[in-house]
């Protein structure tokens, strides 16, 4: 686990690509710390994929400097850096058995044909392949695929392992099952692993700290818990899951700030003071965070409205609520008790809903 | 009963006999007795014997298998780095000139690939003294120049449709840019290089122009001897020539299906395996 105290495994300077006129990472600034995971968030053309190639010596930066285990990789090829790439495509050799595929990086090391066996061997009972060893990678399904290029990625036990949407080519069971696999060989083999992947759910489960960026830049780098429950801007807020957000004035600061909310049709009050008295703001509040009801409730934050829509996911609800204002709400219950009976609201009826002032988000941008 | 496949059927066969009547003829006429080509007079194998006895057509045979392997060879040498460095370099200087200058010879007309060719030689035995007659080494000569591009055409667009990040892959598990070449980017596209090997073999073993203006006297190559023999009439012994290319090229082109079926039923089989073995 990280600590602050120790020195980064993996500093990033200042790192800015351009190609062309494009500029695809735009000064980057990170320290990752040794045995971390750690994701990088984002869309397409965020950058992340260009960071993640600087990072294996791919591309070079067009200015910055990135530190590996404190070692300059200014004009060091990829074939010299101790990291090793698990690609998106596998990349797997087609003209290779998978024994073959996993024990190509030991070929370019000082290592001793029966050592190189030993630690192939070592490496298909890691990700359970030891029957398939003689197989070629056409003979394969997606996830025996998908360990093949893990176990290739882990063969040369490098320092640092890069994995470019290490999830994304399979299918939904698969993913949970191969994500936790993952999770497992990093905690037993100790080696930093940097992720790049555009599922934000994916760097959740994955990730003991997320970078989520947007055109280039970092746009917060915290845990999980931090990046949803505390995001730092309206954009790092949408992106993380789904949300609600409402532009307001603060009108009063003590105990809370109370903020005008237009489109709320009232006074909102936030736990926070961060913000002073006529400063433009903008409150999120997360669609689990806000509790439905048919009756008024004891709260502080209370909004009444009508259920325009309703999905049912069985162990939770979608609501959609639509308030005099003619804003819509989502709102997120989940569905305790069983049976038709227990549905807090159905199409249309009137309902109130609250949330409590340390559930909401103030967002400043 | 529906009058399609009746006019199918014989729209098939009329375009079976445009193919097959001449060749057929052929091949029933080089087991003529007669000396006269139209001229039924009984059945002999008497010209495939005369046939092995001519020297002249012996020698030419050999001579164009040799100038085909050899300027294949060359070809696919020039052929595939050409090919990998118009699909591996995007930018450097002179790309679209190069690019152009490669697969010019495919639209060039052949006359002209000859004409200039001869030209070459002709200018270059005056100024530097060699080559000094033309044969075999400037019939060679001009045939890779040509094929070579057929070749680069083909592993270029073999390299195209190859994930790039398989060499990726390779440099970063710690292969230097040498051994990613000859491990995974040379054996990947292994097949391509053949196909362009077996198509400048085939392209130099029939050419007829521009071998005319590069050959010279004592290098005659077979298509250029039969073109000359039939100039003074078709014999019954050109006719057994032609039938044993015909049976040469049948056999190969059924061995190539046979084995193509027998690759695709063993992928067929693979993939249900994999399937079978699941996850």
């Amino acid at each position: 686990m990280p600590s602050e105290g120790q020195a980064p495994f993996i500093r990033i300077e200042g790192v800015t690509k351009d190609f062309g006129k494009f500029t695809a990472v735009k000064n980057v600034s990170l320290d990752i710390f040794k045995g971390e995971m750690f994701a990088l968030l984002g869309g397409s053309g965020c950058g992340k994929t260009t960071l993640l190639r600087m990072l294996a010596g791919f591309e070079a930066p067009t200015s910055g400097r990135i530190f590996i285990d404190g070692q300059d990789m200014t004009g060091v090829p990829p074939y010299e850096r101790p990291v090793n790439m698990m690609f998106q495509s596998y990349a797997l050799f087609p003209h290779m058995s998978v024994e073959g595929n996993v024990g190509y990086g030991l070929k370019h090391e000082k290592v001793t044909a029966k050592e190189r066996t030993d630690r192939v061997r070592q490496m298909l009972d890691l990700v359970q392949l030891t029957p398939l060893a003689g197989r070629k990678p056409h003979q394969l399904s997606g996830g025996q695929r998908q360990r093949v290029a893990l176990a290739r990625a882990l063969a040369k036990q490098p320092k640092l392992l890069l994995l470019d949407e290490p999830l994304g080519a399979l299918d939904k069971k698969l993913r949970e099952h191969t994500q936790f696999e993952i999770m497992s060989i990093q905690e037993r083999t100790g080696i930093t692993f940097v992720v790049v992947t555009h599922d934000q759910e994916e760097a959740m489960t994955l990730a003991n700290r997320i970078a989520v960026m947007d055109h280039g830049e970092i746009r917060q780098i915290g845990a999980p818990t931090d990046v949803y429950e505390f995001p730092n801007s309206r954009f790092v807020a949408g992106f993380i899951g789904s949300i609600n957000m409402f532009e307001g004035e603060v009108t009063k600061n003590g105990a809370g700030l109370t903020i005008s909310v237009p489109t709320l049709g009232g006074d909102i009050t936030v736990s926070s003071d961060a913000a002073a008295v006529g400063d433009k703001v903008t409150v999120a509040v997360r669609p689990e965070k806000i509790v439905i009801s048919r009756d008024r409730p004891e709260a502080v934050n209370a909004i009444s409205g009508v259920v325009r829509d309703l999905g049912y996911f069985g162990k939770d609800s979608l609501y959609r609520v639509s308030l005099a204002t003619g804003a819509l709400v989502s709102v997120n219950s989940v569905n305790i008790s069983r049976g038709g009976t227990a549905k807090t609201a159905d199409w249309e009826d009137k309902v109130w809903l609250s949330f409590d002032p340390s559930a909401a988000i103030l967002l400043k941008d | 009963m529906n009058r399609r496949p009746v006019f199918l059927i014989s729209c098939l066969c009329f375009g079976f006999a445009f193919f097959y009547i001449p060749i057929l003829s052929l091949i029933i006429f080089s087991f003529n007795r007669s000396r006269l080509v139209t001229v039924w007079g009984g059945f002999s194998t008497q010209w495939y014997g005369k046939l092995f006895q001519n020297d002249q057509i012996i020698k030419a045979a050999v001579l164009s298998l040799e100038i085909a392997v050899v300027s294949a060879t060359l070809a696919t040498i020039l052929g595939t780095m050409a090919g990998i460095t118009l699909a591996r370099f995007r930018r450097f200087k002179g790309r679209v000139v190069f690019s152009g200058m490669v697969t010019a010879p495919l639209v060039m007309p052949e006359v002209i690939t000859g004409i200039s060719s001869l030209m070459l030689f002709i200018l270059m035995a005056e100024w530097i003294g060699w080559p000094g007659s033309r044969g075999f080494t400037t019939v060679t000569i001009a045939h890779t120049t040509f094929s070579m591009a057929y070749v680069a055409v083909i592993v270029q667009s073999r390299l195209a449709s190859m994930d790039a990040a398989i060499e990726e892959a390779a440099m970063d598990l710690g292969a230097r840019p040498w051994r990613v070449l000859t491990d995974v980017t040379l054996p990947v596209i292994a097949p391509a290089i053949l196909a362009g090997w077996l198509l400048a073999f085939t392209i130099s073993l029939d050419d007829v122009v521009i071998t005319n203006f590069t050959t010279g006297p004592g290098a005659t190559t077979l298509p250029i001897l039969i073109w000359s023999k039939v100039k003074l009439g078709v014999t019954p012994d050109i006719n057994a020539l032609a039938t044993i290319i015909i049976s040469i090229v049948g056999v190969g082109v059924v061995m190539a299906g046979i084995i193509m079926h027998r690759a695709e039923a063993r992928r067929e089989r693979d993939i249900q395996m994999a399937i079978a073995a699941g996850q």
